[in-house]
């Protein structure tokens, strides 16, 4: 099958962030006193586990990231060169076909309860009886797709269900085992020593890095891994939303908005933030002033209003514009890039203001005045001797921010200046959910769904910022710990 | 002091004019009226002449900064810019879309706003540092840890599910209070307690933690170990000393929150059906009523100053050491 790969801007910028991360990890790694405090969050059995939930999400995120298009297939002997589907698709779209089967996509009518085998709402269904006639009777239907394999759903699916989650966890653990090994022996092999050396001392808790936490989160993973693969290609896991799509799918795609908003704003919010709070702490005089009044002014305006201001401004550009867009993809994706755009735009101003302040404490110590009085260029003593210093807050403040800006995109789809509803997000979905509260029974599982993915996002982006805090702060490391051992000794 | 607190006004009303720039800008120079008056008679209804006399009826019929076409000073006063920007400064925010008077409105929902958010704002902030307390008290103890652990946990949940969660058991199962909606009067406690629990409920994570973590610095100080030294008991010295000189950047953080009470919660009135200023703003962008949202956004940042300059104050008032000066 042949195909176009499509490269849309906010996959561009994630690559290009994921690439730069990984040339800063190079470089700390090079450099002692810049892998020290990464040497201290390796050394944080929760900050690790959140790492691994995080990567998980991350991989999630990327495979939604390589976009294509799908050639149509050609009139046999046409010399015509290959026309391509309009629908942009990514890997993940292929994976989750590949894995769940029919359950993928939109498969049914209209909500299904989780590992439901009928759907939700009565329908008229005709029934021929025993007699021949036919009637109309109202019943819940059969759904076409989940649960389609059974002959009898009142009497097999109970044991289907625990058979194949069954099969799931078994499924998760030997995937676990392999990668649990594997893991073991990379790391067995760079220190040098047998592996069951490596798998006692992993158990133990000994050495370096907390392999239990992180191997004990990875199984976790594996196993509902397991479970997707096996009961997901049978069953609507987590049932379908209004339209009949299943939720999980879904859920999973909203994986890559989420991690898109969190990490594209931090790539705007970061060089205003750092650039000008520098500036504006080195330079003093009126440079000091404007940029003050700069942010006293943004922060004055209170953000989910300008947000919402800036937000419908551009939907009426993105409206009076229909032909900058090829695919509705592109427009989706724009307005994605956008609102990333305008939340840094409205972030800013917090790590700016810290700039200044570590900057204007910076400028005053010896180091910086002797190079000064040997007459280092401005510009070299800033990148030379400031940007090295306050760089710890730069990465403290960009990994806490990334959980607030998830939270905040759910906030924003709910006002009703989220992302494109074309676009599946956690924020539409829990607003879908939302309409759906006084159904009897109550529609629930995809604000279950949103709820448990959002959370374990979050909380592990929580968890990690912490253990990047407490590893870097300079406050907290020796002289604090110490000052807090000593308050705690005394008590 | 004086001198000082003009200073600040002039400030202030500086910071407005740049408040005023950035939304003229975004409301008027991004998307033009003729772009607005589009989108809201639809595809259908566009004429030349219907465009015309929207903009006439909303007075944006005029050049938006400069008016070649005028006399003298004219140039300048006779545009939607001057004339759009004087009369939000005189509080007079014209018409919404729906042909209410935009004052009005905002006058009568404050109230429902207010008797929202200030017990979410004093209940929250006594229960946020008696936890605190409390954390700091234990610390380094296993309740000081699962209380972490359960603090960043509810900072991890967002507040739209608190919210689901509380209006499904109490009102839905339980029937304990009505789902939303508010009435005044006895009557307006009914309405008003979920919201309220639910506020301080989601409040409880970042603030708490951020408390304790000021304490518990505070508890590392030296007139904290003299203390100490001198035989004062714990308890003695956290309430004598060490809730004392924390509550001053607790404090002083927290007053620039209080004019914004005013704003009230978008989701929180949204989710409620509470008359208040947060629906009124979430009903404007959801309506694109841009004149609505031009004046909360004016109206916030006010609000905001104001907040500013109260900080200003309580420094000099719970520390003595800070003096205004010009």
């Amino acid at each position: 099958m042949s195909f176009m790969p499509v490269l849309l801007w906010t996959d561009l910028l994630l690559f290009a962030l994921i690439g730069a991360c990984l040339v800063y990890a190079r470089h700390a790694a090079r450099h002692a006193h810049l892998a020290a405090p990464w040497l201290r969050v390796r050394a944080s059995p929760t900050g690790m586990a959140a790492a691994t939930v995080l990567l998980a999400f991350l991989g999630i995120g990327v495979l939604d990231s390589l976009h294509f298009r799908a050639a149509l297939e050609a009139k046999p002997g046409s010399a015509a060169p290959p026309r391509y589907a309009v629908e942009v698709r990514s890997v993940l779209d292929l994976l989750a076909e590949a894995v769940l089967g029919r359950m993928a996509g939109k498969s049914e009518k209209t909500y299904s309860a989780p590992l439901a085998t009928h759907g939700y709402a009565r329908e008229n269904v005709e029934k021929k009886l025993a007699d021949g006639r036919v009637v109309q009777v109202r019943e819940h239907p059969r759904l076409v797709a989940g649960g389609a394999h059974l002959a009898d759903p009142a009497r097999d699916r109970a044991a289907d269900v625990a058979l194949h989650a069954g099969r799931g966890v078994a499924l998760g653990f030997v995937i676990w085992l392999a990668l649990a090994l594997a893991l073991l022996a990379a790391a067995a092999a760079r220190r040098g020593g047998g592996l069951g050396d490596a798998w006692r001392a992993a158990w133990q808790g000994a050495g370096a890095t907390p392999w239990r936490a992180i191997l004990l989160t990875l199984l976790v993973l594996c196993v509902a891994g397991g479970l997707i693969a096996t009961l997901g290609s049978r069953y609507h896991l987590l049932g379908t939303d209004k339209v009949g799509q299943d939720v999980l799918y879904q859920a999973l795609k909203s994986v890559r908005t989420a991690l898109v908003i969190g990490t594209l704003t931090t790539l705007v919010m970061l060089p205003l933030g750092v650039l000008l709070g520098i500036a504006a702490g080195y330079f003093g005089g009126w440079i000091d002033d404007l940029i003050q009044y700069l942010y006293t002014t943004l922060n004055s305006i209170p953000g989910v209003l300008l947000i919402a201001a800036a937000v419908l401004m551009m939907q009426v550009t993105i409206d009076a514009n229909p032909d900058w867009f090829s695919t509705a993809a592109e427009r989706a994706d724009f307005r994605l890039l956008a609102l990333c755009f305008i939340l840094g735009m409205m972030s800013w101003t917090g790590l700016c203001r810290l700039m200044r302040g570590e900057t204007l404490k910076l400028r005053e110590l010896e180091y910086v005045q002797a190079a000064r009085a040997f007459g280092v260029s401005r510009l070299a003593i800033i990148v030379r001797h400031i940007l090295p210093n306050v760089m710890h807050l730069v990465i403290i403040s960009a990994v806490m921010d990334f959980s607030g800006m998830v939270l905040t995109e759910a906030v924003l789809s709910y006002v009703g200046v989220g992302v494109d509803p074309s676009m599946s997000s956690f924020g539409s979905m829990i607003n879908a959910a939302r309409l759906e509260m006084s159904r009897e029974p109550m529609v629930w599982w995809s604000l279950a769904a949103a709820f448990v993915f959002m959370l374990s996002l979050v909380l592990a982006a929580n968890l990690f910022a912490d253990t990047v805090r407490d590893a870097f702060d300079p406050r907290l490391s020796s002289a604090g710990r110490r000052r807090g051992r000593a308050a705690g000794e005394a008590a | 002091m004086t001198a000082y607190l003009i200073r600040r006004l002039a400030y202030a009303i500086l910071i407005l004019i740049g408040v005023n720039l950035i939304t003229f800008w975004l409301f008027f120079k991004v998307n033009t009226p003729d772009d607005i008056a589009r989108l809201q008679l639809g595809a259908k209804r566009v004429t030349p002449d219907a465009i015309a006399k929207w903009k006439a009826e909303r007075g944006y019929d005029k050049p938006l900064v400069y008016n070649a076409a005028a006399q003298g000073m004219a140039r300048f006063t006779d545009t939607i810019y001057f004339e759009k920007s004087v009369a939000m400064f005189m509080l007079d925010f014209g018409r919404a879309d729906d042909g209410r008077d935009i004052w009005y409105e905002i006058r009568s929902r404050a109230g429902p706003s207010l008797a929202v958010q200030v017990p979410v704002f004093v209940v929250g902030l006594g229960l946020n540092i008696s936890l605190a307390l409390l954390l700091a008290l234990f610390r380094a103890t296993r309740f000081d840890f699962a209380t972490q652990v359960f603090l960043v946990a509810m900072m991890s949940i967002s507040s739209l599910f608190f919210i689901i969660a509380g209006q499904y058991v109490f009102s839905k199962l339980w029937h304990l209070v009505p789902i939303s909606g508010y009435g005044g009067g006895p009557d307006a406690i009914r309405f008003l307690a979920l919201p309220v629990a639910i506020g301080v409920f989601a409040s409880l994570g970042g603030a708490t933690r951020l408390y304790r973590t000021i304490f518990i610095e505070e508890m590392g100080r030296d007139y904290v170990r003299t203390a100490r030294a001198k035989g004062m008991s714990e308890l003695a010295v956290l309430f004598r000393h060490v809730l004392k000189n924390g509550m001053i950047p607790i404090l002083t953080g927290v007053v620039v929150v209080i004019p914004g009470l005013f704003i009230g919660s978008l989701v929180t009135e949204s989710f409620f059906g509470i008359p208040g200023l947060g629906s009124y703003t979430i009903e404007a962008i959801q309506a694109q009523d841009f004149g609505v949202v031009r004046s909360m956004v004016f109206i916030g940042s006010v609000l905001y100053i104001i907040g500013l300059i109260a900080t200003d104050i309580s420094y000099t008032l719970v520390d003595p050491r800070v003096r205004l000066e010009s």
